[in-house]
């Protein structure tokens, strides 16, 4: 008797449902391990999370505050693992987006009339971010240098970059020592539109909609979709897989600077240290969770979100490591992988040893 | 100015010494075909479960085991997603990466004392001091050599063994058959899916004890992220070595060697602002890989094993 895998004709499409959501089950039981042999209760904490998120009108806003920034780095993600481009530099894109953001609300408020921040600040973040995907993405396609090493490490550098401003030049000369930006003038600020909600969060789910269109329904989306799948068969077809590269890499970098807008014109009304949380390492785990649909990407990003403001609650009321949640996502993965066999394959248990032998 | 030069040469190796650790083992697991890029996530985990054994028990020997043990089970993990599900090696790393780092944040602040909130940052436990030999030590700038511990004193072994097992011996060049061709090496009855398995494995024992060197060593302690990225850069390192052990010190000084003049720049007071000091490995490591790639494009001598990354399964009859 053997177990052979089997290639399915086509996906399977209930393992593409299945399999995430056993995943994030089996996530929570290992989590739960964890927490009992660090002496607590795992029911009692899941409890705590799960209301601190979902419990009340206000927790399930500061979901969604999370979920704004998780959404524009996934969608950002997306666009690059759909052509097996590993951008993992979102962190540093957003980071750029917020500092972008920061200068022109900073500095430009002056000399310009109060109604063109906004728009200026968000299309600064826009290009901030595009630049900072746009010099991998070009080593790559023209000099073929590894993306994954040359994003990762912009990371830092951006990271190292903002903190140098506001500990530096761009601090708060009446902040009373505290390492942050003066406050941006009101003019530059993102609406609110419920709780701390702010306009980012319809903006990232209009650009949900966007890519998912332009996935599915446009020759972008094709080109795209077959630069990840066979390089070849884009070159036996005529597309410019450079080109597309460097162009898909400008948007996802804009989406994820976008996300540092939102924190820095949204939220914190400033530059400050809390930019860089982690989460465009989070939108690793959410893309690849929602297998690149950007319509998954919205639930599954609310649900990352969910996690983090559980973390930061089980923290608050039970003296827990807020890395709880952080470390229920970075475990989501593994039986996320572990899964992706058998929506390709199906397993098959051969009973003709005999014969199998013979030939073998 | 010799003895400058001396001082700044004993930093340098003592950082370069977990990256050395992980580019070696980094090279083996990539030799077999296997792209790991769970390092930065199994270094933090060798960190803090030596430093954390090392708190409890001051037993150095027990610390580097449980730094073996977990880069082991890390790194089985890997092998058991890339070659038994055949899964995609980029992602199965980073989730490596994302769950270890994740993992070892949490430890850091649930395996410390109750007298510190749990936190393991701030405790003190045994660790690996210089052992200074006496003459040796006295040469001008190589005398550095011999003022450095016992984990550096064991790569000045390790480093020309990986050389000679992996390119004089027989399993040595089933390994190298099977990151090249995992189809002739099957055909030649080499055991592909077993080699995968034991050389990610055996490079992940490696790496996590390149994470165990800083906080038993390099840094004593435990500090959130204390890696700072050196998982990533080892990656980097292991294209600058060209997939070859004996010249995995190399990069290792090379970046050993940007962290010592940091160091003294910063010890000695300068105007650049410190976080653009600690940007130069993360620039250094982008520039190392253009000129690597860049040098590879234009003698067409790549070093990379040809079936890198890529699944093996053998052919349905």
């Amino acid at each position: 008797m053997r177990i052979v895998f089997e290639k399915r004709e086509s996906i399977s499409h209930w393992a593409v449902v299945l399999v995430p959501i056993i995943s994030f089950l089996v996530s929570l039981l290992f989590g739960a391990i964890l927490l009992l042999a660090s002496g607590v209760d795992p029911l009692v904490t899941y409890q705590a999370m799960a209301v601190g998120t979902f419990g009340s009108w206000h927790s399930f806003t500061e979901t969604l505050v999370k979920a704004t920034p998780l959404l524009f780095t996934s969608l950002g993600v997306a666009i690059a693992f759909r052509m097996k481009f590993w951008n993992i530099g979102a962190e540093g894109q957003l980071v750029w987006g917020g500092v972008a953001a920061a200068w022109v609300a900073l500095f430009w408020s002056k000399s310009l009339p109060g109604w063109t921040l906004l728009p200026l600040a968000l299309l600064m973040a826009c290009v901030a971010g595009a630049i900072w995907a746009g010099v991998p993405a070009a080593l790559k396609a023209y000099l073929n240098v590894d993306e994954t090493l040359t994003t990762l490490m912009l990371n830092y550098v951006a990271i190292l970059y903002a903190k140098n401003l506001y500990y530096g030049p761009w601090r708060d000369p009446e902040g009373m020592g505290f390492p942050g930006s003066a406050q941006f003038p009101a003019a530059a600020w993102l609406p609110r539109i419920t709780g701390r909600v702010h306009l980012g969060l319809i903006i990232a789910l209009i650009f949900a909609f966007l890519l998912w269109f332009a996935f599915n329904r446009t020759r972008w989306g094709f080109e795209t979709r077959i630069i990840g799948e066979n390089q070849t068969a884009a070159r036996y077809l005529g597309i410019n897989i450079k080109r597309n590269i460097v162009i898909a890499l400008l948007i996802s970098g804009a989406l994820s600077g976008l996300a540092g807008a939102g924190e820095t014109l949204g939220i914190a009304h400033r530059l400050q240290q809390g930019l860089s949380m982690g989460y465009g390492y989070t939108a690793i785990i959410i893309s690849w969770m929602s297998q690149l649909n950007p319509l998954a990407i919205i639930f599954v990003a609310v649900l990352m979100a969910s996690l983090l403001v559980g973390g930061d609650q089980i923290q608050i009321m039970m003296g827990l490591p807020a890395s709880v949640g952080v470390v229920l996502q970075g475990m989501i993965l593994i039986p996320m992988l572990a899964g992706g066999l058998f929506t390709e394959y199906r397993l098959r248990i051969v009973r003709t040893p005999k014969i199998e032998e013979a030939k073998a | 100015m010799i003895d400058l030069l001396t001082s700044i040469f004993v930093i340098t190796l003592r950082a370069g010494t977990s990256l050395t650790y992980a580019t070696v083992g980094e090279i083996y697991t990539e030799r077999s075909g296997i792209l790991n890029l769970g390092l930065e996530g199994m270094m933090l985990m060798g960190a803090v479960t030596s430093f954390a054994t090392s708190y409890y028990t001051h037993n150095l020997a027990l610390s580097l085991l449980a730094a073996i043990l977990v880069g082991a089970i890390l790194a089985a993990t890997h092998a058991f997603l890339t070659v038994t599900m055949r899964a995609n090696q980029v992602v199965s790393g980073l989730s490596i990466t994302l769950f270890g780092s994740g993992l070892a944040s949490f430890l850091g602040e649930r395996l410390g004392p109750a007298s510190n909130n749990y936190n393991l940052v701030g405790m003190t436990g045994s660790r690996f001091s210089p052992i200074v030999i006496p003459g040796l030590s006295q040469i001008p700038v190589l005398g550095a050599m011999f003022e450095q511990d016992i984990l550096t004193y064991a790569l000045y072994l390790l480093v020309p063994l990986a050389w000679f097992y992996l390119y004089k011996t027989r399993n040595g060049l089933n390994l190298r058959a099977v990151g090249e061709s995992p189809q002739t090496a099957d055909a030649m009855g080499i055991d592909v899916v077993k080699t995968r398995y034991l050389y990610t494995i055996l490079g992940g024992m490696l790496v996590s004890l390149g994470g165990a060197h800083l906080s038993l060593a390099y840094a004593p302690g435990w500090a959130e992220n204390i890696t700072g990225g050196r998982g990533w850069i080892v990656i980097a390192l292991v294209i600058f070595a060209m997939w070859d052990p004996a010249r995995a010190p190399l990069g290792a000084i090379l970046f050993g060697g940007i962290n010592a003049i940091q160091f003294r720049l910063q010890a000695g007071g300068t105007d650049i602002p410190a976080s653009y000091l600690n940007m130069a490995p993360y620039l250094a490591t982008i520039l190392v890989l253009i000129a690597t790639t860049w040098w590879e494009n234009l003698s067409h001598r790549v070093g990379a094993p040809a079936a890198l990354g890529l699944a093996y399964m053998r052919e349905e009859k």
